[in-house]
């Protein structure tokens, strides 16, 4: 067994090198000198299923919104799988990475265009309803904290077995609300205290 | 319940509320944290080969018409699991000030001079044997608002993804000996000694180049999981 390399805060000034293009109005230009790794859309030609934008603030214990947030996510394909090999599933959509990246802007907001995923397999043979994993990296985070981000249209939630784990009167805290659209968009406000703090997972 | 990855080795790791770095006071969770299974949604992860790097992203001296000013320097090393497995392909990026200590982030206002041949962010893919090098400057020591006085060490970010999303890691690599680690509260969050100098890099005399750059030495483990096989039950 190897030792760890610890975690430490992403810092105020990653945008330039994790995040130059898409929605940094920090820099007079709009855009660095350097490109994109990783898309804040994650739609590919070859993804079927149903387009949605996710769009959501990080607000911290004055309930300002963090405008220096990184947000991840990491999500399964319409039909359920991942783009990944621990996933030794078909993939039909082979383009399909699940995989997005958005700074929060000057008024703190993220925007993520994506595909809406299927059901994945839970623990115990039980599915789990459609989810999307998302992690956040701040300055004033040591580490990223993780949470999971269900949609409000979703029957399948009142059975998640992740979402079953969550106090009920917390539960709220991990549903994205479905708004009128084209694509529907799908909203996540993250409340890092308060008493609306969202439900963050140790994984 | 199934952990697949030990949150053992989370220990390392600084606690969420660090009070002494000001900022983590009101963007860290009051509530404890919630354990939950391991599902294939924690255990895959994305996927990032060489179609996210071109040749010569790892170069950051490289990147303008002129070279930078400053120490140059190779940084390499490798990326392993906790059971000193390689991370092979895996997307290694970084950033960091210039050798005066400035950022090109406009944020950034420390009145040190901006260096028109450096932005200092590069990215590589690490080959089979986890391995990857980075060819930059040494970056200077800046000012902060954290306290009164306040200067972080010579630091240069890292963001690296491993074989799964719980293993993804964004740390700092540290220089050796650096006089201002006893007054940083961003380094001296991680508590444990031993873990705190896993983020410093070592001096690499054997890969110094002879007449052109000092190389440091810096490996970066990620959590592994059990060896243990998965159940069944998390596939299906």
């Amino acid at each position: 067994m190897s030792e760890i390399t610890p975690s430490q805060t992403v810092g105020p000034f990653f945008a330039y090198g994790l995040t130059p293009v898409g929605r940094c109005e920090w820099d007079p230009n709009g855009h660095y000198s350097w490109k994109n790794s990783v898309e804040s859309n994650l739609v590919t030609p070859d993804a079927s299923g149903t387009r949605i934008r996710v769009v959501g603030t990080v607000f911290d214990a004055d309930n300002a919104p963090i405008n220096d947030c990184m947000i991840e996510i990491w999500q399964a394909d319409a039909q359920g799988r991942y783009a990944s090999a621990q996933d030794s599933r078909a993939l039909p959509n082979s383009q399909f990475k699940g995989f997005g990246r958005s700074a929060t802007d000057k008024a703190g907001l993220f925007v993520f265009d994506t595909i809406k995923p299927g059901a994945v397999p839970g623990p115990g043979g039980k599915e789990q309803a459609p989810h999307i994993v998302v992690a956040i990296f701040s300055r004033g985070m040591l580490r990223q904290v993780y949470t999971r981000l269900y949609f409000s249209d979703e029957p399948a939630n009142a059975a998640d077995p992740v979402l079953n784990l969550v106090p009920a009167e917390r539960r709220g805290t991990l549903i994205a609300h479905k708004e009128a659209g084209e694509p529907p968009v799908y909203r996540f406000n993250v409340h890092m205290q308060g008493d609306s703090e969202t439900v963050f997972f140790e994984v | 319940m199934a952990l697949i990855y030990p949150t053992k080795s989370l220990e390392n790791f600084p606690k969420h509320l660090t009070p002494n770095y000001k900022s983590t006071v009101k963007r860290s969770p009051t509530r404890p944290l919630m354990i939950i299974p391991h599902t294939l949604s924690e255990l895959t992860g994305p996927v990032y080969g060489h179609n996210a790097v071109q040749e010569g992203d790892n170069d950051l001296t490289r990147q303008h018409a002129g070279e930078p000013l400053g120490e140059r320097i190779v940084v390499h090393g490798q990326v392993l699991d906790e059971d000193r497995r390689p991370v092979k392909s895996a997307l290694i990026e970084l950033w960091q000030a210039n050798a005066c200590g400035r950022y090109v982030h406009n944020v950034d206002q420390h009145p040190a001079p901006l260096d028109p041949n450096f932005t200092g962010a590069g990215r590589t893919v690490t080959d089979d044997n986890g391995y990857y090098k980075f060819i930059t400057v040494k970056p200077g020591a800046y000012p902060w608002g954290n306290h009164h006085n306040a200067w972080r060490p010579n630091h240069i970010h890292f963001s690296v993804f491993g074989h799964s999303f719980v293993s993804r890691l964004v740390t700092q690599m540290y220089f050796p000996g650096d006089y201002l680690f006893p007054f940083d509260p961003i380094f001296n969050s991680v508590t444990d000694e031993k873990a705190r100098n896993r983020m410093v890099a070592s001096f690499d005399l054997e890969n110094t180049v002879p007449d052109w750059a000092l190389a440091f030495k810096f490996d970066i483990v990620l959590r592994g999981r059990e060896a243990t096989p998965l159940d069944n039950d998390d596939h299906h």
